[in-house]
């Protein structure tokens, strides 16, 4: 077990240092120069050529790519000689836009992502877990017809959609919660839990509902298939009682689709739900994410986008470990 | 008379009621092509400490059979009719509820395949242990030793180790010995078999049925063992119930069947079994498929692959489904008289 987590682990340094060189190599290859962008509107071609030194353009590419590396290891000097400032460990570059650590947009922007990511995945997988649970006990029955019927529906409500249509009802019309506030980043702020749950609540509803329905047919599916299998039968017949024999027997053996599903989900969301931080002006990771690629900000989009890429190999190194402790079979071979 | 009384020398005062008595047993599925008749109309009984074959193809029924007595179809949308008396009790009209009480308790449920049948995510032992609560009050750890005992029983050796072992971990034969532990931790009173050794190693499948008669010996119990194999039945069985297309065709002690055989489906099935060391002789196919359930013939189920069905005038096999009539402990569903069973082709 521990050798194939190290194994793992080692996996994930090669993944991040391969997809730190790719976004590295797009950057370069793209249309935008930052260096025209960040001299503004009265450019000169001298002003253009001080700002690609002040950023440390004029080197060649692989130069560059490895100073970028030797940030991770200890702190570095940014800027034109003469005009150099210190970039204080772990480096990640220094904003194009606002010369500000790149370390220190992620520390401000994470815990917005965070917010929204971990209620909206408690919300969808409890709804999700649980309504496709009961379709699949009550399988072509009323209730299933409907909670099917739903998750089509939810599956196909993008988020812009389900987002202004929360806003508009709850916000607008009735004043019934307010509009997200970048005041309450995290629950035990000094608002309280509370109060972060008001405020996150609407995006966490618009999350939901897309992600629920997946959920639901995936643990509908999974779950019916399970109650046929040989061995609910077998628990059955030992004269167990029907939730017994829902839960221990059936949801045991069901759930795993779920789990890896939910793994993938969680490291997906986490490197930033765009479209959602956007709709609901929440300040998060994908929201700065896009700004920054926009207005051809490198340091910022790498951050985030090795981020983005190291919460989702982590997330898949979780997967497999939590197979390991669900299936036996996984673990003893 | 229009069942199969299978009276067994064993059998305790004459009119006392038989352990289990069931009559005019059917069961329906619902599909989306029609009714599927899966059983119709099955008449057996069975006394304590005896054992009961009962053999067909695949499809006879002889599974769904067992599944209704164990209350297993209720809660579906099977419809399961007439009456299985179960020490008095009737099981086709006990709730669900009360079924369950009986479940695991008197009457135990041995299946086919066991690594499928058992959970593949809990050890063992820990299976076997939840058998024995349902019913019992007792703790972990006496649950724990009544597992391990009972492990020991059927012949697992280190029992007290191989309590924490998962089902992949176990062999065929182990895994069977296993199911066999679940199924008798409680002693019931009933116990079922649904081809307990189809899924086994030939090496293995004598071993497993010697240990399911040396424990049905011990615990006095009464046994149905379903199976399509007819030595196992010809082996085991006192008395042999053959199924065919969800009916009871003939019935009667092991020896009767064999040796005075009455149906021409039972004739069929015995040739088409390999013996051995006999002569070295072509195993004969029944030809034709099984009735389909969703549309039975309304004459005899048998009939379009039948042999005998030209013999006998009038059409009768094709427009008349026969009873079954009852002579000397000897059952049997067929128009044809026995004297002219002879003539058939593949009477032996």
């Amino acid at each position: 077990m521990t050798r194939f987590i190290l194994k793992r682990l080692a996996s994930l340094v090669l993944l991040l240092a391969a997809v730190s060189f790719i976004t590295f190599t797009l950057f370069q290859l793209g249309p935008s120069d930052p260096a025209a962008a960040s001299c503004g509107q009265e450019c000169t071609p001298e002003r253009v050529a001080e700002a690609r030194v002040a950023l440390g353009m004029d080197k060649p590419f692989l130069v560059q790519y490895l100073q970028y590396l030797s940030g991770f290891f200890s702190a570095r000097t940014i800027g034109a000689p003469g005009a150099e400032s210190i970039c204080v460990w772990p480096c990640l570059g220094k904003s194009f836009q606002t010369n500000e650590n790149v370390t220190d947009i992620i520390a401000r922007s994470l815990p917005y992502t965070l917010s929204i990511a971990s209620g909206a995945l408690v919300l969808w997988t409890v709804v999700g877990v649980g309504l496709g649970l009961v379709a699949a006990i009550k399988k072509g029955r009323l209730a299933d017809k409907a909670i099917v019927a739903g998750a089509s529906v939810g599956v196909s409500l993008p988020i812009p959609v389900t987002g202004l249509f929360l806003l508009i009802v709850f916000v607008n019309q009735f004043h019934l919660l307010p509009f997200t506030s970048n005041a309450v980043v995290v629950p035990w702020g000094p608002a309280g839990p509370g109060s972060w749950i008001v405020n996150y609540l609407l995006p966490w509803v618009a999350l939901a509902v897309l992600f629920s329905a997946s959920y639901i047919r995936v643990t509908r599916t999974s779950m019916i298939e399970t109650f046929s299998e040989d061995f609910m039968r077998t628990a059955r017949a030992k004269g167990l009682a029907p939730r017994t024999v829902v839960f221990r027997h059936g949801v045991r053996a069901g759930i795993t689709p779920v789990v890896t599903m939910l793994g993938m989900d969680i490291g997906l969301l986490l490197g930033g739900a765009v479209l959602t931080e956007q709709i609901f002006s929440v300040p998060g990771l994908g929201f700065t994410a896009v700004r920054a690629a926009v207005a051809g900000d490198l340091p910022v989009t790498m951050a985030i986008t090795m981020l983005a890429a190291f919460f989702v190999i982590t997330a898949n190194v979780v997967v497999d470990i939590a197979y390991a402790a669900i299936d036996p079979r996984v673990r003893l071979s | 008379m229009t069942h199969a009384s299978m009276e067994t020398s064993s059998r305790p005062a004459r009119g006392a009621a038989p352990f289990l008595d069931v009559r005019g047993l059917t069961v329906q599925f619902p599909t989306d092509d029609g009714v599927a008749s899966a059983v119709n109309g099955v008449d057996f009984s069975i006394e304590r400490g005896s054992i009961l074959g009962i053999v067909g193809e695949s499809g006879s029924g002889k599974s769904v059979t067992s599944q209704a007595l164990m209350g297993l179809l209720k809660g579906t949308s099977a419809k399961v009719g007439g009456q299985a008396l179960f020490d008095g009790v009737d099981l086709v009209a006990l709730s669900e509820a009360e079924m369950r009480r009986l479940r695991g308790q008197r009457i135990g449920m041995i299946f086919q395949d066991p690594l499928s049948a058992l959970h593949p995510l809990y050890t063992v032992g820990r299976q076997i242990a939840e058998a024995y609560t349902v019913h019992h009050r007792a703790t972990r750890a006496q649950a724990r030793k009544a597992a391990v005992d009972m492990l020991g029983r059927v012949g697992i050796p280190n029992p007290e180790q191989r309590f924490d072992e998962y089902p992949h971990q176990f062999s065929g034969g182990m895994r069977q010995r296993a199911m066999i532990a679940m199924a008798l931790i409680c002693e019931p009173e009933l116990l079922i078999a649904d081809e307990p050794t189809t899924a086994l190693d030939v090496t293995v499948q004598a071993q497993i049925l010697d240990l399911m008669l040396e424990l049905q010996a011990e615990t006095q119990s009464a046994l149905i063992l379903i199976t399509h194999d007819l030595g196992v039945v010809a082996e085991v069985c006192e008395n042999v119930l053959v199924m065919y297309g969800g009916q009871c065709v003939e019935a009667g002690p092991v020896d009767e069947i064999f040796y005075r055989t009455q149906h021409p489906y039972t004739l069929g099935l015995l040739s088409s079994m390999p013996t051995l060391g006999g002569r070295q002789e072509r195993l004969t196919p029944i030809p034709g498929q099984p009735p389909s359930l969703l549309d039975l013939p309304s004459g005899c189920l048998f009939s379009d692959r039948c042999p005998a069905a030209s013999l006998v005038p009038d059409r009768r096999c094709r427009t008349e489904r026969p009873l079954l009539v009852t002579e000397g402990g000897h059952s049997r569903r067929c128009h044809l008289p026995i004297d002219q069973l002879a003539t058939l082709p593949a009477s032996r």
